[in-house]
Formats: C-alpha cells, sequence, structure tokens
C-alpha cells in the first residue's frame, strides 16, 4: 500500500503586529505567539488540530521539528505527546538545529511508515525566532506550527518521490547562547545558498522521477522572504499565479521549521483528487518531494487548519506590548509579590496526566465528571471508583471570573476563571489569548496548552481556557 | 451533644492599635495586647495555667513559645493555631473547649500578625503545600471574593454600576464606624465616588473594596462562668461555636453557585444551634463580620440569615447595617478600616462585642447590646474555613 498523509492540521497564533499595532513600521502583518506560548505549545495546538477526529491510539511516532526548543537537553516531542494525550509504547524525536527540520522529519516518518516500523507518525514543526528588534528579519519572521500524519491507511496525498541534498554554508545561523538569527552578507548568502540549492534538490527530484514543472498543479516550497519567493517561482520554471502557493508572508510571516509544511496544509485545503503538488524544504542542503492527492482527501474531516486560524486574529494594540511579551523590556512587575518558587519535579511528574494529558475522573456511581482527579468524589463520597476523562477536548463555558490587574504576568490583567465543561465538572484556571471586552459570563470556551512559567529552569507547562477561536 | 452555650466567660480582652507598625515587633504587640487584657481582668500573668496562640503567616519562629518568651508565660502550655483567617477565634475556641472541659480554669488567647515586614504588596500567595506542581493559578484573595462579585451580579442581574454601588456604600459605612475607632488602621470617612474612582485591584474589585494589611495583637482571657463571677460583674458570656470547613466545592462542583458560601450557612446554623438563635435578624443586636472585601460582607449579611436571599442590597440601601440601623453590622470599621492582621482579627471582633455588650464602645456603642456575633471567613471559595461566635450579657 502507498505511504503518504492521511491528515494535516495548523496552528497560528491570535496576535498580529501589523496595521494598527503602534510601533510597528513594518509594512507587514504577522503572527506572533502570546507570551504563554513557545514551539511546544504551538506544536501540541497544531496536533490537535491535525488529530481532529482522528483516534489518538492510533499514532505510533511523534516528530517534533524546531529549532526553537525550550530545552537542550531534554525532549520537546515528548512533552508534545504527552499532551497530545498519545500512547507511551511509541517512537519520540527531535529533529532541530536546521529551518529544515520540518522536511527532514517528514522524510524520516515517510521512511518509518514504508519500513515498516511505524503505522502512523505525527510529524509536528513549530518556530517561535526571536528577531533582533528593528533587523530586516523583523518584518519577516512569524511565529507558527504545522502538523502532518504520515501512514498508509486513509491517504490523503501520496509521497510518490522524494530527494535531498546535505549542503554545508554560513548563510543563517544561531549560535548557542545567541537569543538572535544572524546571516552572511545578502547576496552571498541567497546566490549560493537558498537561490543555488533548492533548485538543484527540485532537479535532482525531476530527474528521478521524470516530471517538469508542467506535471505540477502547486508547488509549495521555503522561501526566506516575499521577494526570494518570486525569483525562485521564476527559477524553478513555475508560473507564479497559477502554479506557486501563497507564501503567508504578508499574513502569518517565515514561520521557520514550520514554514513549508504549512504551506502545503493551506495547499491540502484547496486540493483535488488528482493535484501533484511539490513540496521542497530548505536549510543546510534541501528536500524536496512529489505528492500526489487522492479521492480520499474528500472524506477528511473540518479542522481549523490554515484559513480559520488566519481569519481569527487580533491586531496587537502596540509593540510595547510585544517587547513585554518577549522580555525586550524589563518592565516591571505590578505588584511586589513573592518570587514563584519551582515546581517539584515529583511532582510535576506525579501529576503529568492531569496536568499535561488534563484527565479529570468520572465517578463511576453517580456519574459526575471532575477535575483534577480526586480519591472520594466530591458528589457522592464514593472511593476510587472512578474511570479516566480527557478535559483538554472538551469545550466550556465561563462561570465566573476576576481581571487580577497586580497579578505576576506580563500581560495584566491576569483573568482568572471558573469554567464548567460541557460534560460536566468545574475548573479554575487563567484565561489566555482573550480581550478583556469581550469576556462574559456563560461565553464559550476551549483549553489551550501554555506555558504557565519558567522558573528554576524548568519550563512549567499547563493548560488555560481560551475564548473559542473563529 | 451539648453545646457551648453559657459553659465559658470572657474576663479580659486586649487589643492594640492596628495598621503599620514600623517601630514594633510581633513581641511589642503581644505584650501590648496581653498586658491590657491583664489589666482588664484583674488577674495576675502567673495564673494563667494554659495558653493558645493564633498566627497564619509564620516569620522565623512561630510555635507556642512565640507567646511563652513574648510573655514569659514559664513552662505552661501553649499550643499555635493556624487556619487561615478564622486563626484567631478558632485559638479562642479551642480555648473555649478547654476550659468548657474543667481541665482548666483560667486560660489565655492571644491572636497576632506582624505582616508589614513582609516587604510585599497585600499577603503572601501561599500555595497548598501538597499541591507541588505549581499549576494551579495564583488566586490572591482579592480575586477569589471577585469571582463571587462577578457571579452575584450575574446572578441577581445587577448592572457593573449597580453592584459596585450597593458594595461602594458598605466601604463607606465602614470607614465611617472606623473614623468614629481610635484603635483603626483607617481613620477617615469616604465617599461613594471616591470608592467608584479608585484603581481596580480585581475586577470588580476596586482599591476601597480591598480590606487593609496591618499589623496587630488582640487577646481574650477566659474562665469558667463560676470563676468569672469572682472577678468582674460584666463578664461576656460564650452563646455559640460553630467552624465549617469546606472541601473544594467551588472549584469541582459544577451546580455552586458563587452567589453564597455554604461554609458561612453551616458554621452560622451550628454556632445558632447552641445559642438557641431562631431568627438571627431578629434576635441578634449587632455582628462583626469578616468584610475582607466589600462583596464578602454583602454575600454574608444573606449567609448568616440577616437579609433574605438576593435582597441584601435592600437592606444596604436601606441602612439596616449601620450604627444606628436594625442591626449594627462592623460597628468598630471592620476588616475594611480596623485592619487586618490575619491571626489577630477574630480576637479583635470578639474584642468588640465584649465591649459593646459592656456598654464601653463609646461614641460607635449601639442602643441595644446583648446578644453580639462574629464572623470569620478564610481561605479560598469552596475551600473556605469560616468561624461564627455568638455572645452574650450574662444577664
Amino acid at each position: 500500500m502507498m505511504a503518504g498523509i492521511t491528515s494535516y492540521g495548523a496552528y497560528i497564533p491570535l496576535f498580529r503586529l501589523g496595521e494598527g499595532t503602534a510601533g510597528w513600521n513594518a509594512r507587514i502583518e504577522k503572527a506572533v505567539a502570546s507570551y504563554d506560548e513557545d514551539s511546544i505549545t504551538m506544536a501540541v495546538a497544531a496536533g490537535i488540530d491535525c488529530l481532529n477526529g482522528m483516534e489518538r491510539q492510533m499514532v505510533d511516532g511523534l516528530y517534533l521539528a524546531t529549532t526553537t526548543v525550550p530545552y537542550l537537553e531534554k525532549q520537546g516531542a515528548a512533552i508534545v505527546a504527552e499532551a497530545l494525550d498519545l500512547r507511551e509504547d511509541i517512537f519520540t524525536a527531535d529533529f532541530a538545529n536546521s529551518l529544515r527540520a520540518g522536511t527532514q522529519a517528514l522524510r524520516a516518518a515517510l521512511d518509518s511508515v514504508k519500513a515498516g516500523s511505524a503505522k502512523q507518525v505525527l510529524v509536528v514543526a513549530a518556530d517561535m525566532r526571536l528577531p533582533q528588534p528593528r533587523s530586516e528579519f523583523e518584518a519577516v519572521f512569524g511565529d507558527g506550527a504545522a502538523a502532518i500524519i504520515v501512514g498508509r491507511e486513509n491517504v490523503i496525498a501520496e509521497i510518490e518521490e522524494s530527494y535531498s541534498l546535505s549542503h554545508e554554508i554560513l548563510d543563517l545561523w544561531r549560535a548557542a547562547g545567541d537569543p538572535f538569527v544572524r546571516s552572511a552578507e545578502d547576496r552571498f548568502a541567497s546566490e549560493e545558498g537558498y537561490l543555488k540549492i533548492l533548485p538543484l534538490a527540485v532537479k535532482g527530484l525531476f530527474e528521478k522521477c521524470k516530471l517538469t514543472p508542467r506535471d505540477f498543479t502547486k508547488a509549495v516550497f521555503y522561501a526566506p522572504d516575499a521577494r526570494r519567493h518570486r525569483e525562485m517561482a521564476r527559477r524553478l520554471g513555475f508560473d507564479l499565479q497559477t502554479q506557486v502557493q501563497e507564501p503567508l508572508f504578508n499574513k502569518a510571516g517565515n514561520t521557520g521549521t514550520a514554514f513549508s509544511l504549512l504551506m502545503l496544509a493551506a495547499a491540502l485545503e484547496e486540493a483535488k483528487p488528482g493535484d501533484r503538488i511539490l513540496l521542497a524544504g530548505y536549510g543546510d542542503g534541501a528536500d524536496a518531494f512529489v505528492l500526489r492527492v487522492t479521492e480520499e482527501i474528500k472524506n477528511l474531516g473540518s479542522r481549523r487548519g490554515v484559513r480559520g486560524h488566519l481569519k481569527s486574529k487580533k491586531i496587537l494594540p502596540d509593540y510595547l506590548t510585544y517587547a513585554r511579551w518577549r522580555a525586550l523590556i524589563d518592565a516591571a512587575p505590578p505588584a511586589r509579590r513573592p518570587p514563584l518558587d519551582p515546581p517539584s519535579p515529583a511532582a510535576v511528574y506525579r501529576e503529568r496526566k492531569q496536568n499535561v494529558r488534563l484527565y479529570g475522573v468520572k465517578c463511576k456511581h453517580c456519574g459526575y465528571q471532575q477535575y483534577p482527579p480526586q480519591r472520594v468524589c466530591t458528589k457522592c463520597r464514593t472511593r476510587d471508583q472512578f474511570a479516566p476523562v480527557r478535559f483538554s477536548d472538551q469545550k466550556a463555558t465561563l462561570f465566573t471570573y476576576s481581571l487580577d490587574y497586580l497579578g505576576p504576568t506580563p500581560d495584566p490583567p491576569l483573568v482568572i476563571c471558573f469554567i464548567d465543561f460541557e460534560g460536566g465538572g468545574r475548573m479554575q484556571c487563567i484565561m489566555t489569548d482573550r480581550t478583556i471586552e469581550e469576556i462574559k459570563v456563560g461565553m464559550p470556551l476551549e483549553m489551550s496548552f501554555r506555558k504557565l512559567h519558567t522558573v528554576g529552569g524548568i519550563h512549567n507547562y499547563y493548560w488555560k481556557c481560551m475564548p473559542t477561536r473563529g | 451533644m451539648g453545646g457551648i452555650k453559657d459553659r465559658v466567660a470572657i474576663i479580659g480582652m486586649g487589643c492594640t492599635k492596628f495598621g503599620e507598625h514600623w517601630d514594633k515587633s510581633a513581641e511589642d504587640l503581644m505584650v501590648e495586647a496581653a498586658y491590657e487584657a491583664y489589666e482588664d481582668a484583674g488577674i495576675d500573668p502567673k495564673d494563667i495555667q494554659a495558653a493558645w496562640l493564633g498566627l497564619q503567616y509564620s516569620f522565623g519562629s512561630a510555635r507556642g513559645t512565640m507567646l511563652a518568651h513574648a510573655l514569659k508565660l514559664n513552662y505552661i502550655p501553649v499550643t499555635r493555631v493556624e487556619n487561615a483567617c478564622c486563626t484567631g477565634t478558632d485559638a479562642f475556641r479551642n480555648a473555649c473547649f478547654a476550659v468548657a472541659a474543667g481541665v482548666y480554669d483560667l486560660v489565655l488567647v492571644m491572636g497576632v500578625e506582624k505582616l508589614k515586614d513582609s516587604g510585599l504588596s497585600g499577603l503572601p500567595v501561599s500555595y497548598a503545600p501538597f499541591w507541588g506542581s505549581r499549576v494551579e493559578p495564583p488566586v490572591p484573595a482579592p480575586v477569589q471574593f471577585a469571582l463571587a462579585a462577578t457571579r452575584y451580579f450575574h446572578h441577581y442581574g445587577l448592572s457593573f454600576e449597580e453592584g459596585k454601588k450597593t458594595l461602594a456604600k458598605i466601604a463607606v459605612k465602614n470607614h465611617h464606624n472606623g473614623s468614629l475607632n481610635p484603635r483603626a488602621h483607617f481613620q477617615r470617612e469616604i465617599t461613594i465616588e471616591q470608592v467608584l474612582n479608585a484603581p481596580m485591584i480585581a475586577w470588580p474589585l476596586g482599591l476601597f473594596d480591598c480590606c487593609g494589611v496591618s499589623d496587630g495583637a488582640a487577646a481574650a482571657i477566659i474562665a469558667r462562668p463560676e470563676i468569672a463571677k469572682s472577678t468582674r460583674s460584666d463578664y461576656v458570656l460564650v452563646k455559640g461555636l460553630g467552624l465549617s470547613c469546606g472541601a473544594r466545592q467551588a472549584l469541582l462542583n459544577d451546580d455552586y453557585d458563587m452567589v453564597h458560601f455554604e461554609e458561612t450557612v453551616t458554621a452560622a446554623n451550628s454556632a445558632y444551634q447552641d445559642a438557641g438563635i431562631k431568627n438571627p435578624r431578629e434576635e441578634i443586636d449587632l455582628a462583626v463580620v469578616h468584610d475582607c472585601f466589600t462583596i464578602t460582607e454583602l454575600l454574608i449579611y444573606e449567609d448568616l440569615g440577616f437579609s433574605p436571599r438576593g435582597r441584601a442590597k435592600e437592606d444596604v440601601d436601606a441602612g439596616f447595617f449601620t450604627l444606628e440601623g436594625g442591626l449594627p453590622v462592623n460597628t468598630d470599621g471592620g476588616l475594611k478600616c480596623f485592619g487586618h492582621p490575619i491571626g489577630a482579627s477574630g480576637l479583635r471582633m470578639i474584642y468588640e462585642i465584649y465591649k459593646q455588650l459592656q456598654g464601653k464602645a463609646g461614641p460607635r456603642q449601639v442602643k441595644k447590646a446583648d446578644l453580639g456575633l462574629t464572623h470569620n471567613l478564610g481561605g479560598h471559595p469552596g475551600h473556605f474555613t469560616c468561624a461564627v461566635a455568638i455572645f452574650g450579657r450574662k444577664d
């Protein structure tokens, strides 16, 4: 049976820098992750979008691609797999350190599935590269994530062929400890790097499978910016108007390792059976793939995808807010409060199912759902008779809330809520991605995996609620 | 099951001025409160057989020895009690049980808190010690009660403006009462406009919806009534004691309404049962309650049975709880104005009731003061600790 893509998902943060953002001079709009997001949380959000309507227990591999891992030693994929509530007996790996990590992970997933070591591998690519303020990159880099499942059953786009090149060049780099991306002189980097190597890989692919640009419905390829994207279309011989997937530069921005897969997700949203798609990623070499869309694409369930995420957006009011979120300025806390204690690793470990998978319980005696898990039922006091219940994908409504103007957050006020879940049960949590004026008792909410804080070198992840997106 | 009614008498009390005591230590505050109580009771400190110390936030050593050292209570039993904002009242309650059981004749209860050395705005935000993964959101006290305010406004269809104005009236009343009290932390009258225009702390609660954070101490000397008789004629009797602890219901149960606190209802019922009170609105002459925030006092009116459900606003508008009203509440300024050194607050409330029942409350004296109530509520919605105590004149 053929191997290929069986599902896709996307995540683009709610907030944008763009027209209307005071202090934002670039003439583009781009997506910026909130202060409580990182590549891990965005990967989880894209993964959830991709797994919508699918049996999570069927996934037996997770590859996370990102250049912005929170830990240099400690796997990101393991955190994402936990939050996505995947099985524990699966193969997880991080693909990092190269902008090509997204297509590399896809290639590895394809090889795993073809070799039979896995049936369904979830590839999630996410990036949140910090551009130096007022650098050329600030007008380009955006934050986002994409997810693809590679498998052999219910394939919506067969991956017919692939071709890769490795190429050592100092065009872009970020040294350990340096928060910002550095680059070589522009002309050199383009001419000897991107504009030279990606066409070589595509040429290699075309020769391997005896295809020409005319055989493709859509070309999806990485580009550092909009101008280079147009230049590449010309060099590869595709018609910019009809054959080239829109690169999202003025919508999401260049989302790093996620970029080519995010464009692929957008292409699949519009694809018809029989379409042939070129996918090419670049970074320290290049990967190129030929995809053929199948009839199965008609059966794929709905998801937010690229389109849904692009449609639902909020323009940040000012650049200062963004600068606070990224700690580019050292803003004073709103009140004198004691410093946060780091979490206990033992407690984080013990509670990983309730905190990271967001599991509560349902009493087998009275049927009441409760979070977090209890030993004695809060309603009927029956002891230890519970079934596990996942709350992370349950809808909820806002029961009550308060706005803490003195709370410890880079984005005051901190919105503290009591929320009630659709299937029963209540949770006290923080509301994120909210617009204060739109908060109302009774409003519909969904759960979102976020980073609460980083203390003592420990990133503490947990779920918050947010207004249902778009 | 025998109640506590008429089995314990208060024979002496002391209370420091509450406020920002930059020049006083916890030891200074405890000595001041204790020696006022000794003098009031006319006893020799050597006659004290046991003591209870109420202290919520410990800075360094916080055991019974802290009180023993300050007062040189040499080698007698001293128990430290910590039970959130009920700390002081719960220390008092446990001391009452020891006296009622006949184990001791004369005991001392001390409540103290020295908060202003912490260098923090507000109270330290503390996590439950067994919730070590630190994922529970930080919910400082103003937020905990703001959650109830938001829901109360929604539930009873009060607009933000109506709700805020109702709460403002409670703050204005308590500031008025505090202005008549030289020991209160704040002694200035305020206006409704000032309350409404104050900076937001935890929406919908603003600065004047919140009580003060203070240093202070208060003490009581209690004895069995037979012994009390020999010390003074105007001792005050304990008529009822109730304590109730929530089990996180508000956080777990989606039918917990957040427009009332069940802990107050159950603690009050237990104290009312002790005291034989059937109609609190009619029978109780005055109350000093836990107005940590204005919304708390509004809910308390209903939870204690002073106002019908959802109709406390009408009583507030009618001035029912003012000094001249049908049931004066927080005659001493309440937490709002007297201040709130956590461990001392319960005993400060009892101090006010004690003085009122003795007719010694000066310009704040209410006309009829035969039966008074104190109320504390501490912790977090759903797992509050609530203490209610009722006191009566001996005749």
